[in-house]
């Protein structure tokens, strides 16, 4: 082949700065990527398994008056929270070790939005948050979960699940921008991750608290996605709950997403 | 102008290409070349200065210098766990190339960089040259008129050089204009029409390619006797075949470098080992190292200079 070759491509098409389309090729990277080592899905996959049997028969006895179906209804829409939460700590990492590799140095010097790649990567996330939801509720069904509502309210409850993970998925992404190895990313996002989820209404009933306790779990946004899932799952008022759910995802967005652009692109 | 931290890594650096030229930045490690790559890339920004590629200032019109360059950095940036098509569709498809296109694109770069038997493999999978060809792919597909080339062959066994160096010369035929780190003279010397020399941030010298071999001498002749008590004639007897009464200089491991004017000059040199019985096990002509350009146009040997500061290496990735 020649060098002429080189010229015979037509002149590009000069494009707007952002480009959703941008965004999808890349996340169809991020999703390619992780269908090629598929053990990146061990933590939507085994994890809520393996979660749910253990809380609920260990737990399940002592807790829930004896009952263990009793208590994996109670559980489950709390694991769902949990597990979906932690999704967000690979994105991070992965995110890191990308800049590492200098793949990023090539998106960066493409007339591309600099978001784009960012924005990207968490679009391919809703493929490991889509398994979380159908591994957790379809395990439950296996072991004797059942809904109180309707299919519709699931869906409901499911999708709130996901966006609240997408807009926290921001948080790991700023926290990969900003530490040093990507080891650091699962350090630091467990440290936020723990309190969260086990300072929260998922494994016991608010009230056995301790007032100051109390007072953390009742602001805590995951209590408010937990109590919107339980309700929408098993029935009772979600209202409340649903609007305090999407205002903490809507703050996340506000705060995290800026400032993850912000460290990315400062991260030369 | 600009700093990390505390120290200065460019400092009053002008570089200037021709359209349609190579200018050679040669330099060692942490000379700044990286950095400068980078601020004309719009990877970095410069802390002062201007700067324009193609035209276009990299600080105000940053998209359309981007829309300008490719960029192929010395750690090769391709998507390990990508296929070659997958890697060059992709960018293709970044650059708004409709997906058929981007596809015949990606076909053609394998092509002509002799890797359309690997098109389907994962570049993890590849050999450092063949990732190396890849990442030059990778620039190439939006045929930018402007190409940025980071230490292209560091790390590459010599064969595999020059076929990266016929593919520089063959970018350039093209029209398109070539900025090349290197820290190779060889390298500079067969590639660029115009060189500029930098060390710790500051340009040191600018010149075409034999401008700058008059000022550093051109080739040097190398030769080791094989008796070290030989040592002594052997210096005497180069000196009289020495360009421009430099003196012979001992590199202290027993051989003996001169600087001669041409090649012409061998025959005659080996006459006289001959005559003078002096028996060697190493007879060599090579351009100066870089440490030797360094030597004669600063007086201080790059090394030593370096060693105080490392911290002015440049900051990968």
């Amino acid at each position: 082949m020649t060098a002429a070759t080189i010229a015979d491509v037509p002149a590009l098409v000069p494009a707007k700065r952002f480009n959703p389309r941008h965004v999808l090729v890349l996340a169809r990277r991020n999703i390619v990527k992780s269908m090629r080592t598929p053990e990146q899905f061990m933590d939507v996959t085994l994890q809520p398994v393996i979660f749910l049997t253990v809380f609920t028969y260990i737990f399940g006895g002592a807790l829930a008056g004896g009952s263990q179906h009793a208590y994996l209804e109670f559980l489950l829409p709390g694991m769902l929270g949990q597990t979906i939460v932690m999704t967000s700590v690979a994105i991070g990492q992965n995110l890191h070790a990308d800049i590492d590799k200098g793949i990023f140095d090539r998106f960066r010097a493409l007339p591309i939005g600099r978001a784009a790649p960012l924005i990207g990567a968490v679009l391919a996330e809703f493929i490991r948050y889509v398994i979380v939801c159908g591994v957790s509720v379809g395990y439950g069904y296996a072991i004797g979960f059942r809904i109180h509502t309707d299919p519709l309210k699931l869906l409901g409850a499911l999708a709130l699940a996901v966006c609240f993970a997408a807009c926290f998925a921001w948080v790991s992404v700023f926290v990969g921008m900003t530490v040093r190895t990507a080891g650091a990313v699962q350090g630091v996002m467990m440290l936020l991750i723990m309190p969260l989820t086990f300072g929260s209404n998922t494994f016991v009933k608010t009230t056995t608290m301790p007032g100051w306790l109390q007072a953390f779990v009742k602001v805590n946004p995951l209590s408010h996605l937990v109590s919107a899932v339980r309700a929408l799952m098993l029935g009772g008022p979600a209202g409340a709950d649903i609007g305090w759910t999407l205002a903490w995802c809507a703050g996340m967005l506000a705060v995290f997403f800026p400032m993850a652009l912000r460290a990315y692109i400062r991260r030369a | 102008m600009k700093s990390f931290g505390r120290t200065k890594a460019l400092n009053g650096v002008n570089l200037s290409a021709k359209p349609g030229a190579v200018l050679g930045v040669l330099g060692p490690n942490g000379a700044g070349k990286t950095t400068a790559v980078r601020i004309l890339a719009t990877l970095l920004r410069a802390d002062e200065g201007t700067a324009r590629v193609n035209g276009f200032d990299v600080r105000t019109q940053a998209d359309k210098v981007r829309r300008s360059i490719g960029l192929t950095g010395q750690f090769a940036s391709v998507d390990e766990d990508l296929t070659g098509t997958e890697n060059l569709v992709m960018i293709g498809q970044l650059l708004d190339l409709p997906a058929r296109a981007a596809r015949q694109r990606a076909a053609e770069l394998l092509e002509w960089f002799d890797l359309a038997d690997a098109a389907k493999k994962k570049a993890k999978n590849y050999s450092g040259g063949m990732r190396r060809r890849l990442d030059l792919a990778a620039s190439l597909v939006g045929r930018p008129p402007v190409i940025f080339l980071d230490e292209p062959t560091t790390g590459l066994d010599p064969a595999k050089r020059e076929d990266m160096w016929d593919v520089v010369r063959s970018l350039v035929s093209d029209g398109s204009t070539v900025l090349l780190t290197t820290q190779y003279l060889e390298e500079a010397d067969a590639l660029a029409d115009e060189i500029t020399v930098i060390d710790h941030g500051q340009v040191i010298a600018h010149d075409t390619p034999n401008g700058l071999k008059r000022v550093i001498g051109g080739q040097r002749l190398t030769v080791h006797p094989a008796e070290p008590a030989a040592y002594d004639n052997l210096v005497t007897l180069l000196s009289g075949i020495a360009d421009g009464g430099h003196a012979p200089e001992a590199d202290g491991r027993g051989a003996v470098t001169v600087r001669v004017d041409s090649d012409e000059v061998l025959p005659d040199v080996v006459a006289r080992l001959r005559a003078g019985g002096i028996a060697v096990d190493e007879f060599s002509l090579h351009l100066p190292s870089l440490d030797e350009v360094f030597f004669t146009l600063t007086g201080t040997r790059s090394h030593d200079a370096r060693e105080s500061d490392s911290d002015s290496e440049e900051v990968p990735a």
